[in-house]
């Protein structure tokens, strides 16, 4: 199905399973969050995984559609569809800004080069009017989707965000798996081969980099629907280290991976919520742990050991 | 702050801590409270421990009435997002009845939505932004120990009047500051004295503020006016004095932690205003005699002790409606509190608005010079006094949709 | 009163001095970060939780052992530095083979760690530091009063910045440190222990950062996060300058203090945002930084 190899359909199906159990069991609204940050991490996956770009600006991203999806719902009206579209929009358009400027550099300095322009967009967005400073955009109407159906409901919210996700996720899917998808991978294990065999790389490179901003602006509108607000944090420099966070625990380069990956690290940040810095210094020991003996992640090295593709 | 307290406090907020008084009685009613507050971050002194030890003290002074009392106690980091997102699970999985303190301006105006949604109890005692009565006000949130029109109104009108008719604003740049300077510069200019100039500086972040001071004493201000709060306000201070800045500062939103923190030799002679002070009277010192003994070596100031004041008021309507009633329907239960005159140990004898500003009356201070200070804590004269029903915005400029026209 | 593009000339010339005094800092760290990254190919991520360290390691010496304010510029250091040299025995040693990205995120990981270990110990609202008394006063510029304090730090930081440039640049260590950074295996082969020069590099480095915490702590107060706001700032220096020079890193901290004074000026709110504008334009105008060798 759709170039999913068998164990791939196997998980899907089950993940699938598990999104329409799960609200019965746990808080929805904790889900909500969990499926936001996983489809947030897939989008950074698609960078750093299938092409070797590792982005430490991601939140830029992730926070700007927050701000647009929460701006155009409650400031015009938009309804819930157009909006979360709109900070998927703009959030590609930031992507394509900031793509334009980092892919001139590789490695590590594409990486301290996206982490600063994420701190110019951060300092901005302390400065506009439209996101309320510090206070952030509040009281977000969760709307009714095409006008119509209410969303207030957190059922009815959660089914458009299980939709959204499951959407957006086989969407990366096609994507890495098309033909385009094979000349990112072409890119990530030789470059100037790619180059070579006539690929023009950069615009390659810049294309994907637009495609994953936009989705991290996906998640970013959903989740400000969700709960009704966009603030600082979404934009502010820990959310990106939290998205590396979540795709190596899981696996970079995995379709699965980031999705795990997401839900362990919400999960724990919930539980641990009470004990202050603590979140800290855990999420620092699973990022030493994870590179010294783990660099493949929980379903890489899972993947590895039962020899799937995953 | 240590190891073992954080741990204790990260378990009592993860379990409902014990009550104070529990029955053997299973079947009685239970209200609860949730202690929404900054334990980790820059306002911990202002707020943090100490004020949810003035809850608890609360709820012992209140004593046994045929119901029990459970405290929560949460972080909300001073992030708007954080401190919502607790709530709302307080709310909806925790049975919280009301959230008392509830953090700074943008945690309290995104916490007040959430008891709006839910139809439950809110009252912010930390948060500063008169928006909270005035445009953003709703059925669910009272606004209890201050505001930055009652700072504004009682230390800018009073510096202007002892001569400061020059102001410049070192004001920081987002919701509150912007607020607090609009508020203090309305004061200013209706009493005849002049804004000549501002700098917004970045927030949060901002820890070297010389090169700002040294701006605002090249406009030629007579005052300097810091519309920040916390450790800006600190550092604004101690590099005021470095820097052999010689125009007065004007504090506009200081706590007693503040001026014990920087001492008095940095501190003497700044003006300042709280709505409460432990040795302000024989009713307030009796409070804070009560609190010492749980909590020594410290002394409230007004965002400390605000919580006492509202959560015994909460506890008085709880037991007024009876707690069945009292449970059912927050917005019932704010407008019980609305009808019953206040009385307690900290802000002696108020009422609370229809537009859910509780008033009471706002007190001026000069901090001591170091000889005139007889001990510990010994750190305010009181220079004046604004009454209650002047202290703060009248209910008709607020705009608040609750107030009938 | 003189007035320069509509600005008082002594509040001019006071923001120009301010931003010596941040351009010191800037010019301190970014040089640790240099030499780290040409030696072993590593961004450390962990300069600024390590400057942090410094300023508490010197809080530290002060409240526990009674050590003041001169012997702490020596101490935290080294104490700083020995602990650098255990980070990388540990961890930092068992990636080079790997790509660069990973030396960042584990970094990236050591940081978080000592931060939040740091703020569950001490909270976040800061610890005070006085400025040692011989330091304390203020000259009379005529100007501007400026405080003895930071005066000192810029002329701390300039002879560290020189000390640094000339073990590498003049003396025997700092050639074969060079020729390591070109060529490992060929000057392993000439009998020189190059692991043991690339961990003491990193501790060097390491120490630099230290050195910058406590010249920070009375100015600033002493607080976990002092270090995480800075090293994005101290990134975009780095990108700008270029990394393969130790000049380019002093002379960009500078001048990007500089720069950064003057926005004060002009517009105070665009002080935080310069930066990151000045590294766009050098990134469009010189993808390898001002003084970086395109490769």
């Amino acid at each position: 199905m759709m170039g999913f190899s068998r164990p791939q359909t196997a998980a899907f199906w089950l993940m699938v399973a598990a999104i329409m159990i799960a609200p019965a069991i746990l808080y929805p609204v904790f889900l909500m969050k969990v499926m936001c940050f996983a489809l947030f991490a897939c989008a950074f996956n698609l960078l750093i995984g299938y092409v070797g770009l590792g982005s430490f600006g991601h939140a830029a991203f992730f926070g700007m559609g927050a701000y647009i999806t929460a701006y155009t719902a409650k400031a015009w009206g938009w309804t819930p569809e157009i909006a979360i579209l709109a900070g998927g929009l703009v959030g590609g358009g930031l992507g394509l800004a900031f793509g334009w400027l980092a892919i001139r550099r590789q490695g590590i300095y594409f990486a301290m080069i996206t982490l600063a322009l994420a701190q110019m967009n951060y300092f901005l967005c302390t400065q506009w009017d439209f996101t309320g400073g510090e206070d952030g955009i509040q009281g977000v109407p969760r709307g009714n989707l095409f006008g119509l159906f209410s969303l207030k409901s957190d059922l009815a919210m959660y089914a458009v965000v299980a939709v959204v996700f499951v959407a957006c996720f086989l969407l990366i899917h096609r994507i890495v798996h098309s033909p385009f998808g094979q000349v990112l991978k072409a890119i990530r294990e030789n470059e100037p081969r790619a180059t070579s065999l006539g690929y023009r790389t950069d615009d390659y490179k810049l294309m994907v980099f637009v495609l994953s901003a936009a989705i991290a602006g996906i998640a970013g509108g959903m989740k400000a629907l969700v709960f009704g607000i966009a603030t600082l944090t979404d934009v502010n420099f820990p959310m990106s280290g939290e998205v590396i966070l979540m795709a190596l625990l899981g696996g970079m380069g995995t379709i699965f991976g980031p999705v795990v990956g997401a839900a362990i690290v919400i999960t724990m940040q919930n539980y641990l919520a009470p004990f202050g810095a603590w979140v800290t210094v855990t999420q620092g020991v699973v990022f030493v742990v994870c590179v010294l003996a783990f660099r493949r992640g929980l379903i890489g090295e899972l993947a590895a050991r039962r020899r799937l593709s995953l | 702050m240590s190891l073992s307290r954080r741990a204790l406090l990260g378990t009592a907020a993860a379990v409902p801590a014990a009550a104070t008084f529990r029955s053997a009685r299973a079947q009685r009613p239970v209200v609860k409270i949730g202690v929404l507050t900054d334990l980790s971050g820059v306002y911990q002194d202002i707020v943090g421990p100490l004020a949810v030890e003035s809850t608890r003290l609360a709820v012992a002074d209140f004593g046994d009435r045929g119901f029990d009392v459970e405290v929560l106690i949460g972080d909300h980091q001073n992030k708007p997002d954080i401190g919502s997102n607790l709530v709302r699970q307080w709310y909806d999985r925790d049975g919280v009845d009301i959230v008392v303190e509830g953090g700074s301006s943008a945690v309290a105006l995104a916490v007040s939505g959430v008891a709006r949604d839910k139809n439950k109890a809110y009252i912010n005692s930390g948060g500063a932004t008169s928006d909270l009565t005035g445009t953003q006000c709703n059925a669910n949130t009272l606004h209890w120990t201050y505001d930055t029109y009652m700072l504004a109104k009682s230390t800018g009108a009073a510096m202007v009047k002892a001569g400061g008719n020059s102001w410049f604003f070192i004001t920081a740049d987002y919701a509150f500051g912007h607020a607090l300077t609009r508020d203090v510069g309305n004061f200013v200019t209706q009493a005849g004295g002049r804004v000549l100039g501002g700098v917004r500086t970045p927030f949060p972040g901002t820890t070297d503020f010389s090169s700002y001071l040294l701006q605002a004493q090249a406009s030629g201000a007579k005052v300097i006016g810091l519309a920040n709060a916390g450790a800006d306000t600190i550092n604004c201070i101690k590099q005021a004095k470095e820097f052999g800045i010689t125009t007065p500062l004007a504090g506009l939103l200081m706590f007693i932690s503040d001026v014990h923190s920087l001492g008095l030799d940095t501190c003497q002679g700044l003006v300042l205003t709280e709505s409460f002070y432990w040795n302000l009277n024989d009713r307030t010192r009796a409070f804070s005699d009560r609190l010492w003994k749980r909590m020594p070596n410290r002394r409230a100031g007004m965002a400390n002790a605000g919580p006492y004041s509202s959560t015994l008021h909460f506890l008085k309507a709880v037991q007024a409606m009876g707690p069945a009633e009292a449970k059912k329907s927050g917005a019932a239960l704010i407008a019980q509190m609305k009808k019953m005159p206040t009385d307690d140990d900290v802000h002696g004898q108020g009422i609370i608005r229809e537009d859910g500003r509780k008033i009471h009356p706002a007190y001026l201070f000069q901090v001591k010079k170091p000889s005139e200070s007889k001990g510990p804590w010994d750190y305010y004269n009181l220079l004046g006094t604004t009454p209650a029903d002047e202290a703060f915005r009248p209910m008709k400029d607020g705009n608040c949709p609750l107030v009938k026209a | 009163m003189m007035m320069i593009l509509g600005i008082p000339a002594p509040l001019l010339f006071g923001q120009l001095l301010l931003g010596v005094v941040n351009g010191a800092f800037y010019a301190l760290m970014s040089l640790g970060l240099a030499i780290i990254f040409g030696m072993l190919n590593i961004v450390n991520f962990a300069h600024g939780a390590l400057f942090m360290l410094g300023a508490f390691t010197a809080w530290g010496l002060l409240n526990y052992a009674g050590i003041g304010y001169w012997w702490a510029l020596l101490l935290a250091p080294l104490i700083v530095g020995a602990f650098g040299v255990l980070l990388e025995r540990l961890f930092i040693s068992k990636l080079y083979k790997l790509d660069h990205l990973y030396g960042l995120l584990l970094t990236f990981g050591l940081a978080l760690i000592l931060e939040g270990l740091v703020r569950n110990y001490y909270g976040s609202s800061g610890l005070p530091y006085r400025i040692p008394s011989q330091l304390q006063g203020a000259q009379n510029l005529g100007f501007m009063i400026m405080p003895n304090y930071r005066g000192w730090v810029v002329l701390a930081a300039i002879v560290m910045c020189v000390i640094t440039w000339l073990v590498i640049e003049k003396t025997s260590i700092g050639a074969k440190l060079r020729a390591a950074t070109e060529n490992a295996p060929l000057v392993q082969s000439f009998g020189i222990n190059v692991p043991l020069m690339i961990t003491l590099t990193y501790g060097a480095g390491v120490a630099l950062a230290a050195f910058a915490g406590v010249l920070a702590a009375p100015i600033y107060s002493v607080n976990p996060n002092m270090g995480a706001n800075f090293i994005i700032v101290v990134f975009a220096v780095v990108v700008i300058g270029g990394m393969g020079s130790i000049l380019g890193s002093i002379v960009t901290g500078f001048g990007l203090g500089i720069v950064e004074g003057l926005t004060r000026v002009f517009y105070p709110e665009g002080s935080a945002t310069v930066i990151f504008v000045v590294m766009v334009i050098v990134l469009l105008a010189r993808p390898a930084g001002l003084f970086g060798r395109a490769h």
